[in-house]
């Protein structure tokens, strides 16, 4: 593509300090996110997967200044997010949305929908009064919630039409980049299939940008035209979704694709089984971050951090053995 | 394979619960039957009355339960409160969803492997002490010595439901019930705790019984599948009929519904609409509302479960005079 991405992602850093007891002068960091790098192409939906701790819902809100970050540069549109004033980043948010994962705790209970669509339109003087009624209903139909609904209350609605909600909401603003974070994780199947397609026809009708953050690999090969696989805070391999699932690199790629429980009892693959638990985030082993659960570690693995690479165009690999 | 003895026999189990809306058929007719060292997966969205089945099982629902309950022959209805506390924990035992929250925080892991050791043994502390250490080795946790004096904070969830099955296996049940066992754990962990148990299972001919909604746990465990929809079991075989060849609409529409790796679809299948509420249905077949396939007969009348090829399932489509 000849224009410069939507959104521009260069050695991000967060760390969050904790401090063990009272007495302790120098609190060691939890790497949350430790040096990532990745763009996303306008009309691309970028796909971020990793267990937990893996950092991927920190990347997430980072990307639409939910937090700060330590070190690094965020861009949307070549704008760097993370160097404007509060104002400034105030007009730029209305095209920078974010989705829960549990939009019911997100909503407030005496707040009927309509009011709750309508609060931001109106905040930033989007639609005028009289306008906006209908302004939200024709959101809600786009969103798959009959309009008729609008004068309802959160808990009115089942958790698929409450994630539609959810939509709704980041939607109402017309934004052009839409961070998701487990979207369909809390939801029922038959649901869940109902608000994939819900985000393609969004994708398909308005354009729309997309980084979906799921620990489910189908839902992200369905949906995700690229791919970032996350773990402890580093990305390990980065790659077009048919590179990814075709051809996997990293071990840890392998193990995750593997271990994924396919609908079909008479393929029952031969499966990495990964030893061991995820480290934990705040003391990650040193060298490459995957080398105590890696069936491949060799003595390399244990000392030096492996870069992130490309080994072949437009595939990224941070490991010792690729 | 067919001919082996029943463990646990469900027959037209129902569980209701009154609300102020009105009665919840949470269970209703519920009947199927687990045998020697089968595993049998009960499955379906939330609602559909899944872990109430297993709860009523094990007697640990509190509200009217009709129907029998036979576990080894024996009606469980029957027993005393001893009799059931001996079975209970013995010859049954249950791994629940949350393993972070059915243990103890201020007992260690050690105490709380222990506990149905020397209540159902006789066994000295020191014994049980040596088996506890045992058992948390057998479910693949290296350190065991120092696991045993840890608390239930200091361990991961992976850890915790290993921790829950070392103790559910403690009295070497004939019979698992598992609720969602892997639903709170990563894809990684998920494939360690269902290698796990599913070694286990073989090693100890233990029957299983597993409450999940995520149909590809199904296909890899599996031996017997129960399909259930709003309180009802709506279609039983054997798993390779159930996913070869599913029956009924609602068992369809869940298994295109879902996606799968390797297998891309420019739209996903979806199943209209939203599980009814179970306050005062209406006798029909609580399905209709969302079945492409509805008739008239449907909206007026229940399905019952019924043999066709190989399966059992509860549809009017499948009734000969109603296709006629």
């Amino acid at each position: 593509m000849s224009q410069s991405p939507l959104i521009e992602v260069k050695n991000l850093k967060k760390y969050f300090t904790q401090k063990s007891s009272l007495f302790d002068r120098k609190p060691s960091p939890v790497k949350a996110v430790d040096d990532v790098t990745f763009t996303i192409e306008e009309g691309e939906t970028f796909g971020l997967v990793g267990e937990s701790g893996s950092g991927k819902s920190t990347i997430g809100k980072s990307l639409i200044r939910l937090h700060d970050i330590s070190e690094g540069t965020i861009k949307y549109r070549g704008i760097d997010i993370h160097n404007k004033s509060k104002k400034e980043m105030r007009s730029l948010r209305t095209k920078m949305q974010f989705v829960f994962q549990d939009p019911f705790s997100s909503l407030n209970p005496r707040i009927r929908i309509g009011d709750a669509l309508a609060e931001p339109l109106l905040d930033h003087g989007l639609v005028t009064k009289d306008r906006v009624r209908d302004k939200v209903k024709e959101v809600m139909e786009i969103c798959g919630l009959p309009s008729y609904h609008i004068d309802k209350y959160p808990h009115e609605f089942s958790g698929g039409q409450r994630q539609r909600i959810g939509i709704a909401r980041a939607m109402v603003m017309e934004p052009d980049f839409i961070v998701a974070d487990e979207p369909v994780s809390a939801l029922d199947v038959s649901i869940q299939a109902q608000i994939i397609n819900l985000f393609k026809e969004l994708q398909e009708k308005k354009n729309m940008t997309y980084l979906f953050i799921s620990h489910d690999l189908s839902v992200v090969e369905h949906l995700c035209n690229k791919v970032g696989v996350l773990y402890l805070g580093s990305m390990m391999e980065l790659t077009t979704r048919d590179k990814l699932y075709e051809n996997p690199l990293h071990p840890y790629t392998k193990a995750l694709l593997s271990a994924v429980p396919i609908p079909d009892p008479t393929k029952r693959r031969e499966r990495i089984v990964l030893k061991g638990d995820i480290p934990n985030p705040a003391n990650p082993p040193k060298g490459c971050k995957f080398h105590t659960r890696c069936p491949f570690t060799e003595d390399i693995c244990l000392k030096v951090q492996p870069l992130f690479k490309e080994v072949e165009k437009g595939h990224y690999v941070a490991c010792h053995l690729v | 394979m067919s001919e082996r003895a029943s463990v646990l026999e469900v027959k037209h189990l129902s569980a209701h619960f009154e609300t102020e809306q009105g009665i919840v058929r949470a269970v209703d007719d519920v009947s199927f039957s687990v045998k020697e060292g089968e595993t049998v997966c009960v499955v379906g969205e939330s609602g559909c009355g899944k872990s109430v089945t297993a709860m009523s099982v094990m007697g640990l629902v509190q509200t009217d339960v009709k129907g029998d309950l036979f576990f080894k022959g024996k009606n469980l209805a029957e027993l005393s409160r001893g009799d059931l506390r001996r079975v209970r924990g013995n010859d049954l035992a249950m791994i629940f969803q949350e393993p972070m929250s059915s243990l103890n925080p201020v007992l260690t892991i050690g105490e709380q492997i222990m506990e149905p050791l020397l209540v159902h043994h006789p066994y000295s502390k020191k014994q049980a002490r040596h088996k506890a250490i045992e058992l948390i080795e057998l479910v693949g946790i290296g350190r065991a010595e120092q696991i045993f004096k840890s608390y239930p904070h200091q361990l991961s969830g992976g850890m915790l439901q290993r921790i829950m099955i070392a103790i559910a296996l403690s009295c070497d049940p004939d019979m698992l019930i598992a609720d969602e066992p892997t639903t709170a754990l990563d894809v990684t962990i998920q494939a360690q705790v269902l290698d796990l148990l599913r070694t286990l299972q073989e090693e100890r001919n233990m029957s299983m019984l597993l409450i999940t909604h995520d149909l590809g746990v199904v296909a890899e465990v599996a031996d017997f599948v129960v399909v259930m929809y709003a309180g009802k079991v709506i279609e039983t075989g054997t798993v390779h009929d159930i996913f070869a060849s599913p029956k009924h609409p609602y068992t369809k529409g869940l298994l295109y519904a879902k996606p799968v790796l390797g297998n891309r679809t420019k739209k996903l299948y979806t199943i209209p609409g939203q599980v009814p509420n179970l306050v005062d249905l209406t006798p029909s077949c609580y399905f209709h509302e969302r079945c492409e396939h509805a008739m008239d007969i449907c909206r007026e009348k229940m399905p019952t479960l019924k043999l066709e090829d190989r399966q059992h399932v509860a549809c009017w489509l499948y009734e000969k005079e109603v296709k006629g």
